[in-house]
């Protein structure tokens, strides 16, 4: 797997001189000594990550954790303090504006929470908007805008305004604008925050179709657990600015870096996200090893009907190899909520 | 000063109210400054020469003649050509280029393709009442004058308020200029303006913009900066030149609020191109000046109907062509197939108008000039005299008492006073509100009050200042405080109120002198109309934008309808009723000034004097120079004690 | 209504609207029109700018100018109200062209007419001005000895208002118009303090309403003026007049000087060939002539061509003496 983006020691301070903070020991202070010190504020605090060609990537955090500066710093909506930012090898933060407009035209593109269309341009002109001002000719981008919009699903909307959209309806506008231009990697700034929950359980269904069918790197906000463990490979915590761990979604549930996460996957079913690799204890003597035998990455929810109803634990095997066994016993912990 | 900011402030305002009449008891009548009105200071006699040397270069002098003239005359022909369009006829003409007809035809077309039909309607019987009242040419001066100044006030407003609205420093550099533009008396700038640019419809039009500049500026710079956010983002993240995004994603966005901002220009124009028939602007405001000069009641009200008519046909115009434009923008606007073809058959009638209107007499001089307006003068005339023969005698007695038992006090008591006493609890006033640094702006200003040599003229302007402040603040918290509570009241107070802040202060200067004379309470009579609007407003809105939860604690808790008022809504809103307050102090300041042409003497009439006579000009100039020292020294201290004082205590701990 | 009844009756009237301009008189033949009658009509008259200034008095002279002008030259003529001194400003840009009842100032006329040389002194309009200090006809009955201003103190108390507090007050009228009276009052010691009342109706009007009730009232006043005619006010008699003592206007003490009333008119206009600078010119009257078209004005409300024409009805010799 190829990196499409790497992050590196990125920060971004706010306050009066904030070069200054970064590398310096005030740079170690919590967030609200630092404030009080030097009155700086520091909204992303020294974060490093990579993330992979055709992965989904998400970061969450609760509001004031960070996650939308960190966004953009990403694609220089917001100038990083320090560090660097690097997406397909190449050097974000010191692209200069030329490049800069280069690389947002052709590169990257980004869904918003609140949409961020245009009110006075009908949807195909939002979606096409893009490729406007990147000097398209008008009926060629209106192909490749009417091609977007029935990727999405807005076909019979083409001429109606932002306005007569319900919520849903608009952030697919959203979507297909990003879509348009055919960019490597996307971002999204919690982009379904400001729908209701059935229109999101759809609109996190239509990523994930995409995802599939277009195959882009992405790196989603969000603040919504569910959200992240549903859509993301891998996702990664903040808290004040800083990452507290980044894991695929069983590793978050499986083994919380600390009491923070562990809070957060508290109520999420973790026989929704856990494999059995995780359940597994080594077999003891006692053990029959004569029952069903189970792929280690599959996940307990789906495996609970075979091992309730097996006499004996089930043998849990990886690659051939027998790696552990699970029985009744770690599976009803597992669901109803105690950690084994 | 934050031993000051701990003792209450009720204590300190008080305590200095009574240090200020103790000292003013003792040494009453000293170290006062008191100036006969013939006397000049040598700082008068030198602005004078100043101003005489502006005169006598006005050729000879490079800046002078290259830029200043040069401007004068642009500007005049440009309003000329306006008016030998639809008001003046050409020297070798008899009638405009195009007649009533024309004008009439043009304006029901531009207001249909830009709004719709029914204000088209209106605009169309609106500009016929021009003609019926009697001020046809008189109202296409007004009318060219209000089309120059409102599109050069919006060639300069748009873009320096595009610039503010992109870059906070462009803002922060504009904004004392907005505010003292603001802050100063209209009356103020003539004098200085017919310095440079003399009289005529060109100084009218750089007065008019003064006027009608900074709205136009503030409004755009807001309309950009409320463009939301997120659309700028996506914009930019789209990969947008800073050029694209101006044009393509904040001007489109920012358009609505532009043509609000519009509109404020044109009625910021239209009153201010009344004020400026005194250095000889065209048009309606000459007839109420004369009607002023005459005591013409009658003419003056007729002509303050054609003032009227034309602020409520241009207001409704635009303010329909602002949502059409929203409308439109959305795509809530059905778009009607007829629409187009009916603009152009209209175009076609409008060019066959012009036609008839310029080339046949019927078309081009109005027909019937005068038909209403005449009828209504003599009405207005007749009800006028009755009123002024049945109640003059009450009238003048109830001036007699309100000056005696409360203006004189005032005025002797700030007249009387040693000017350094005075001074002093201004400072502490503004220590109070402000803090160490309003007290430094606040020394300098006295300073430079006490430098026009005019403090005893400036104590008088101040007490009917007060006074006349204090009558349009309690108007305003009855008023208001009834307006919000009932949407009924509202409905029928609000349109009177808008009317009344588009009437031109002279007209209603007319009546109030027949009834109370030529006195200081016809200018604070004045000066309460003019302001009352604008805090009545305020006011009633602070009242509506009281918290529903906060009203229903206190019914819950069984307060009665007056402890609602008085205990709940009044001090939730007491904001507004600051701001309302402020409003209303600098509003009756600049009306009191136009009270120097009714008698009501201080700063007023010193402006007015200055500008008719040539040996007072420099002390005119002067005068002139301490309104505005007190305009800016009133609305600092006033607005600072506005703040919420939580904001102030933590400004203070940084 | 139908579409095809509606734009029948669009058709009607724009064709009804068309027959009755075809049928009635044309701007062109109309501005001939206004010449007609006219035997001066033969050289072009311009368009010329007239200063009004506000006392009716002038608004007399101008109603009469004008309409000779206009119907008798062909002329255009535009008015402009403008306060007497700032209209001076107007020579130098053509703002304004005449002037026609300049009361002195001699500072104005040496600025404009002896340094810029933009201004024509154009000769007395045969008006004969008087300014001074005035009380109501039943004062000076009922207190023969207040006519001297040595006696205004022993009566400073009947004057007393809520205006002027302590004092006596002295009545003016526009602030523009230019007065000695608060340099006389201070420099002859009496205890009265000035209040404007802004304007010449305002003045007459306070005359007019003592003389009525019989209340005491002290101002400001001048002649030529009709209302004199209507209450004959009594001129108060002031320390005397010697040619110098209003040199410095915060010293004054003495009375108004005479004033031999003229027109000014700008450079511009005084070399231009029309005929109006010989009408303004020639144009000279008697107090009585201006008193009379005043009084039109002002107490039979005609408009002021009504009130000029009326007058230059009876006095056809007067103004062909002007033409001439």
């Amino acid at each position: 797997m190829t990196t499409s983006i790497s992050v590196r020691d990125l920060w971004k301070v706010y306050g009066p001189n904030p070069e200054r903070i970064v590398g310096s020991p005030d740079a170690l202070l919590s967030r609200s000594e630092l404030r009080r010190k030097t009155g700086c504020t520091a909204a992303v605090r020294d974060v490093s990550f990579d993330v992979a060609e055709g992965e989904v990537f998400v970061v969450m955090g609760l509001s004031g954790s960070g996650k939308s500066t960190l966004v953009r710093c990403m694609t220089r909506l917001v100038e990083p303090t320090a560090g660097s930012v690097s997406i397909q090898g190449e050097d974000i933060l010191h692209a200069d504006a030329s490049r800069l407009r280069e690389i947002r035209r052709s590169k990257f593109s980004m869904v918003f929470q609140h949409f961020g269309l245009l009110p006075h341009r009908r949807v195909v002109d939002n979606v096409a908007f893009g490729l406007e001002i990147n000097g398209m000719r008008r009926d060629q981008r209106h192909a490749r805008a009417q091609e977007v919009i029935e990727l999405v699903g807005l076909q019979g909307y083409e001429q109606a305004y932002p306005a007569q959209l319900s919520g849903g309806m608009q952030q697919r506008v959203g979507l297909a604008r990003a879509l348009a231009s055919d960019p490597a990697v996307m971002f999204f700034d919690e982009p379904f925050s400001a729908l209701d929950p059935l229109i999101r359980r759809d609109m996190q269904t239509e990523v994930i179709r995409l995802h599939n069918e277009v195959g882009k790197t992405m790196v989603f906000i969000t603040h919504d657990i569910h959200e992240a463990l549903r859509l993301g490979d891998r996702i990664a915590i903040m808290r004040d600015g800083g990452i507290v761990q980044v894991g695929t979604p069983e590793e978050l549930i499986a083994q919380p870096a600390d009491d923070y996460v562990a809070n957060f996957v508290l109520d999420f079913p973790k026989s929704h996200v856990l494999t059995l690799r995780w359940i597994a204890r080594p077999a003891t003597s006692d053990d029959e090893l004569r029952g069903p035998e189970l792929p280690a990455t599959m996940v307990v929810r789906d495996a609970a009907r075979t091992i309730l109803d097996a006499a004996g634990p089930v043998r849990v095997v990886d690659g051939g190899q027998l790696i552990g066994v699970v029985s009744t016993e770690e599976v009803l912990a597992v669901i109803a909520g105690v950690h084994a | 000063m934050p031993r000051l900011r701990n003792l209450g402030r009720g204590w300190i305002l008080t305590a200095s109210i009574v240090v200020f009449v103790v000292f003013r008891t003792v040494w009453s009548g000293h170290w006062n400054f008191p100036l006969d009105r013939a006397t000049l200071t040598p700082f008068h006699t030198w602005l004078g020469s100043l101003m005489d040397s502006v005169d006598a270069n006005r050729t000879s002098n490079p800046l002078m003649a290259n830029i200043v003239e040069v401007l004068r005359t642009a500007i005049s022909n440009f309003v000329t050509m306006l008016q030998q369009l639809i008001s003046e006829p050409a020297p070798n003409a008899s009638y405009p280029f195009i007649g009533w007809l024309g004008v009439i035809a043009i304006v029901g077309w531009v207001v249909y393709a830009t709004a719709n039909w029914r204000v088209a309607l209106l605009a169309m019987v609106g500009f016929y009442a021009f003609g019926a009242l009697g001020f046809w040419t008189e109202s296409m001066d007004t009318l060219a004058l209000v089309i120059a100044s409102v599109v050069i006030a919006l060639l300069i407003g748009i873009p320096l308020g595009v610039l503010a609205g992109l870059f906070p420093r462009v803002e922060q550099v504009l904004t004392p200029f907005l505010d003292f533009a603001q802050v100063m008396p209209t009356f103020v700038y003539l004098m200085p303006v017919a310095l440079f640019f003399l009289i005529g419809p060109a100084s009218a039009t750089i007065v008019t913009l003064i006027y009608a500049v900074p709205p136009a500026l503030r409004i755009t710079a807001v309309a950009i900066r409320e463009v939301p956010i997120v659309t700028v983002e996506a914009g930019t993240s789209l990969g947008t030149t800073r050029w694209q995004l101006l044009r393509k994603v904040q001007l489109p966005q920012a358009k609505r609020t532009i043509v609000v901002g519009v509109n404020q220009t044109i009625m910021a124009a239209l009153s201010m191109v009344t004020i400026a028939a005194l250095i000889d602007a065209p048009g309606l405001g000459q007839v109420v000046v004369s009607s002023l000069q005459k005591l013409d009641v009658g003419t003056s009200f007729q002509a303050g109907l054609a003032i009227v008519v034309m602020a409520i046909v241009l207001d409704r115009a635009t303010t329909a062509a602002a949502e059409r434009v929203e409308r439109e923008s959305t795509g809530h606007e059905s778009r009607r197939q007829w629409r187009r073809p009916l603009l152009a058959v209209g175009f076609v009638g409008v060019l066959i108008a012009v036609y008839l209107s310029h080339t046949y007499l019927v078309a081009a001089q109005f027909q019937g000039e005068g038909s209403i307006g005449v009828p209504i003068a003599n009405a207005t005339q007749t009800a006028a005299d009755w009123v002024q023969l049945h109640w003059g005698a009450a009238t003048s007695a109830y001036t007699d008492w309100v000056s005696t038992w409360f203006l004189n006090p005032l005025q002797n008591a700030l007249v009387n006073a040693p000017w350094f006493v005075t001074a002093a609890v201004v400072l502490v006033w503004a220590c109070t509100f402000g803090g160490r640094r309003l007290a430094l702006v606040a020394a300098g200003l006295i300073a430079v009050l006490v430098g026009t040599g005019l403090w005893s003229d400036s104590m008088v302007t101040l007490a009917a200042t007060f006074f006349a402040a204090a009558i349009t603040v309690i108007i305003g918290v009855l008023l208001g405080a009834w307006m919000g509570r009932s949407t009924i009241v509202d409905r029928i107070v609000r349109p009177v109120l808008d009317a009344g802040q588009v009437l031109p202060a002279f007209v209603y200067l007319v009546p109030f002198l027949g009834l109370f004379g030529a006195t200081r309470f016809t200018a604070i009579l004045a000066a309460v109309v003019y302001a009352a609007p604008a805090s009545v407003k305020l006011i009633a809105d602070g009242v509506r934008g009281v918290p529903e939860t906060i009203r229903e604690a206190a019914v819950s808790a069984g307060a009665s309808t007056w402890q609602q008022i008085v205990k709940v809504e009044l001090p939730t809103a007491r904001h507004a009723i600051a701001l309302a307050t402020n409003q209303g102090l600098i509003y009756v300041l600049a009306m009191v000034v136009v009270g120097g042409l009714v008698g009501a003497g201080g700063l007023g009439y010193l402006v007015v004097a200055g500008f008719a006579q040539s040996s007072l000009r420099g002390k005119g100039m002067a005068a002139g120079l301490a309104i505005v020292v007190l305009g800016i020294l009133i609305d600092r201290i006033t607005q600072a004690a506005s703040r919420p004082r939580e904001r102030a205590e933590i400004g203070a701990t940084h | 209504m139908t579409r095809r009844l509606r734009s029948g009756v669009i058709v009607a009237a724009a064709a009804s609207l068309l027959l009755t301009a075809c049928s009635t008189a044309t701007v062109n033949s109309s501005s001939s029109a206004t010449a007609t009658g006219s035997t001066a009509a033969a050289t072009a008259c311009p368009n010329f700018n007239l200063a009004i200034n506000a006392w009716v008095g002038y608004e007399a002279d101008a109603a009469v100018v004008r309409y000779v002008a206009e119907h008798q030259l062909g002329c255009k003529v535009t008015s402009k109200n403008i306060s007497e001194q700032v209209a001076w400003q107007g020579f130098a840009t053509g703002e304004v062209d005449v002037i026609l009842e300049n009361w002195g100032h001699e500072d104005l006329a040496k600025k404009y007419i002896t340094d810029q040389k933009v201004a024509v002194d154009f000769g007395p309009t045969g008006n004969k001005g008087i300014i001074g200090w005035y009380v109501p006809p039943w004062m000076a009955k009922k207190y023969p000895d207040i006519t001297n201003w040595k006696n205004l103190n022993k009566y400073a108390s009947l004057f007393k208002t809520s205006e002027s507090g302590n004092l006596g007050q002295f009545s003016d009228g526009d602030p523009s118009y230019v007065t000695n009276d608060e340099a006389l009052i201070k420099n002859l010691h009496l205890n009265f303090k000035v209040v404007y009342l802004g304007s010449e109706a305002a003045l007459i009007q306070g005359f007019r309403t003592a003389e009525q009730q019989k209340k005491p009232f002290i101002g400001y006043f001048y002649e030529p003026q009709w209302f004199l005619s209507e209450v004959p006010l009594v001129h108060i008699t002031l320390p005397p007049y010697t040619p110098g003592c209003d040199a410095v206007a915060a010293k004054i003490a003495c009375d108004y000087p005479p004033y031999t009333l003229n027109k000014v008119v700008s450079k511009s206009f005084a070399d231009s060939n029309s005929p109006a600078v010989k009408l303004i010119k020639n144009f000279n009257w008697t107090n009585d002539d201006q008193n009379l078209v005043a009084k039109y004005i002002t107490v039979d409300k005609m408009t002021d061509d009504q009130a000029a024409a009326k007058w230059v009805a009876a006095n056809q010799a007067k103004v062909d003496a002007w033409l001439k």
